[in-house]
């Protein structure tokens, strides 16, 4: 399943992020720096559009001082890395039991009807992209959705239209704070 | 009211920050773990009985006499954050609400195993409470309970928090060992056992959160007087986070021991269902464990009440019990699908399967793609015993526990409502909408099996 694209553009890591990088090393001993390899490609993606470009992860190798290999063959075991280009506000719907219990189907398919997508696919404007995703461990607030780092639980449509709209309006903060 | 050991003060305003926690008694334990020898606080646990609250329910102090101390090698607590077993969601809320208890823990119980390195590794969804660990991790440093001689003991320990990034087998614990070194989540085969060889080959203590946050507790007030609360060798409290089709979905703290019927239809825990519809079936401690149909529930086959503890739930085996395993208690009423539910089951465990035992790879996408060809009305009655084989065959030949985790639902779907999957090759037209049994709920179609084999007969 997993796919490698080459961007043929340069990362350029903000200091904010080289800095936090580098603080993440100094958790582990001494030669177990690829330790960190898991936080620091989410930290990269976070900066990097929500996705893992070729390049991208042959800089966390060069930071880590490990292969690029090392990396690859992480990045494509883990469903939280993005190996192709995802919608800015990526829907990630939990379909498992409990959700599905309370309506995470009819959610999906609100959300995508509404978007004018099918699951998977990102709207032409690159705003929004759905995914239906596996338990997140947030059964007793069913039906529920993961956007950026932060849960929207309790859904129903008119939260999600609302949800729409504060994306677009530029309400929705993404990513929790250091 | 029942006791509350880890809830006692979760109603505190500002109980997530240093100075609240603290002002209620917090890491009182740690001075006084740092006065015991680290053996007798392994003692006190042991005495306690407390049990492993992520799912498999093995004694804690137990678990921790295993940890080579000879050698002389540096060792580990690593706790087990990696919380995504379908239905458990109890470890996000202690964390998200009480971090300091879990960093109160984590100290108090790696100066009980001699460990100068601890790690919590917390799934990566859960990206906000990773903060929040963060953030307690560097009050408790700042305030001068960890990093070097702390509060002038002459002991050192660093704690650290750090991330997965969305794979259900690193709650396995030495595929989370794995993960935590940057590989990919493969588990290791065993033995040998993290306690001897375990992160970076050191001896290692993999614990889950809940675990880890009964240890203060212990500690202050005596493994006996925590072996007072519950019933037998259930010991102490335990966290079910509850879900599905009832009023008051949550998690709560319950002494072992009360009654199932008591915690499904009480106002103080569930609650009762959700709607006017029957209770149909219960899956009790997690996707992995048997679904139990309703009569079973609350009475055990041998018709005795069924309690919360270890035993009870797991009384009649798998023929007629099941497990309390994490606490994922899913409530499904007359109008779920027990076929639908089992194939989205089987589509979790085929998506998280890591890939390395072929029973296990092969097997979970079989078994999905059988169940998704029965649930939309394609299967023959001969699925219904393929299936039965190919879960018999991968229970008990994989290298860790994903595969038997996959095979047991499934059987035990068959096994107590082999008539529902019946229904699904008989009535196909019956299940084309993926809400069947939403306007004709399973108690009022059922009829229609029992009538044909009358006609049969």
């Amino acid at each position: 399943m997993s796919l490698i694209i080459k961007s043929n553009k340069e990362i350029n890591l903000s200091d904010r992020t080289l800095a936090r990088i580098a603080e993440l090393k100094t958790r582990f001993p001494e030669g177990r720096q690829k330790s960190a390899l898991l936080t620091v490609l989410h930290e990269v993606q976070d900066e990097n559009e929500n996705w893992l470009t070729i390049e991208a992860m042959d800089k966390v190798a060069e930071l880590l001082s490990i292969k690029p290999v090392e990396v690859y063959e992480v990045a494509s075991f883990y469903s939280m890395y993005n190996q192709k280009p995802v919608g800015k506000y990526m829907f990630e719907f939990c379909r498992t039991s409990c959700c599905a219990l309370r309506g995470a189907e009819d959610m999906i398919e609100y959300t995508c009807n509404k978007l004018g997508v099918e699951e998977g696919q990102v709207t032409a404007d690159g705003m929004f992209s759905v995914k239906g995703v596996e338990c997140l461990g947030a059964c007793g607030y069913a039906p529920m959705m993961q956007l950026g780092d932060f849960y929207q639980e309790f859904l129903n449509e008119q939260k999600i239209d609302a949800l729409i709209e504060d994306c677009k309006a530029g309400k929705i903060e993404l990513l929790s704070k250091v | 009211m029942g006791k509350k050991i880890l809830l006692e003060h979760i109603d505190v305003p500002g109980i997530e920050t240093y100075a609240v926690y603290r002002s209620k008694g917090g890491y009182e334990s740690v001075s006084k773990a740092l006065k015991t020898a680290p053996n007798d606080i392994v003692e006190e646990v042991k005495k306690s009985g407390l049990r492993g609250r992520g799912g498999a329910g093995f004694p804690t102090g137990l678990k921790w006499s295993f940890i080579d101390k000879k050698s002389g090698r540096p060792r580990h607590l690593v706790c087990n954050a990696d919380e995504s077993e379908p239905g458990t969601f109890k470890d996000r809320y202690l964390m998200e609400k009480l971090p300091h208890l879990l960093v109160e823990g984590m100290i108090t119980s790696s100066i009980a195993l001699e460990a100068n390195l601890s790690y919590i590794y917390i799934r990566g969804e859960y990206m906000w409470v990773y903060r929040i660990l963060e953030k307690a991790i560097n009050e408790a440093k700042a305030a001068g309970w960890l990093g070097k001689n702390i509060q002038g003991s002459g002991y050192d320990l660093e704690l650290h928090v750090t991330c997965g990034a969305g794979a259900y087998i690193c709650g396995e614990e030495t595929a989370l060992i794995e993960s935590l070194e940057g590989k990919r989540g493969n588990p290791r085969i065993k033995p040998p056992f993290p306690a001897v060889v375990g992160l970076y080959g050191n001896p290692t203590v993999v614990n889950n959160v809940e675990s880890i946050m009964n240890i203060p507790w212990i500690l202050n007030n005596g493994g006996e007087e925590y072996a007072k609360i519950g019933v037998g060798k259930s010991t102490g409290t335990k966290l079910i986070s509850a879900s599905g089709n009832i009023r008051k979905p949550g998690v709560y703290e319950i002494e072992l021991g009360i009654t199932v019927e008591d915690f499904v239809m009480s106002d103080e825990w569930c609650g009762g269902m959700q709607t006017d519809r029957p209770l149909k079936a219960c899956v009790p401690g997690g996707s992995s464990v048997p679904i139990l149909p309703a009569n079973l529930l609350f009475k055990t086959a041998k018709d005795e009440t069924r309690l919360m503890t270890y035993e009870s739930m797991s009384d009649g085996g798998f023929a007629t019990g099941s497990m309390i395993g994490s606490g994922g208690f899913i409530v499904y009423d007359d109008r779920a699908c027990v076929v639908r539910n089992t194939w989205n089951f089987s589509r979790f465990y085929h998506h998280e399967s890591c890939g390395q035992c072929s029973p296990c790879r092969e097997g979970t996408g079989w078994m999905e793609k059988i169940l998704w060809r029965l649930e939309h009305g394609f299967g023959n009655m001969e699925d219904i015993e393929l299936l039965w084989d190919i879960q018999r065959k991968i229970e008990g030949n994989t290298i860790c526990p994903l595969g038997d985790a996959a095979a047991w639902p499934v059987a035990a779907a068959i096994r107590h409502f082999r008539d529902e999957f019946e229904f699904h090759v008989k009535f196909p037209e019956k299940v084309k909408n993926r809400k069947h049994f939403e306007g004709e709920p399973w108690e009022k179609v059922k009829h229609l099996i029992k009538k044909e084999e009358t006609v049969l007969a």
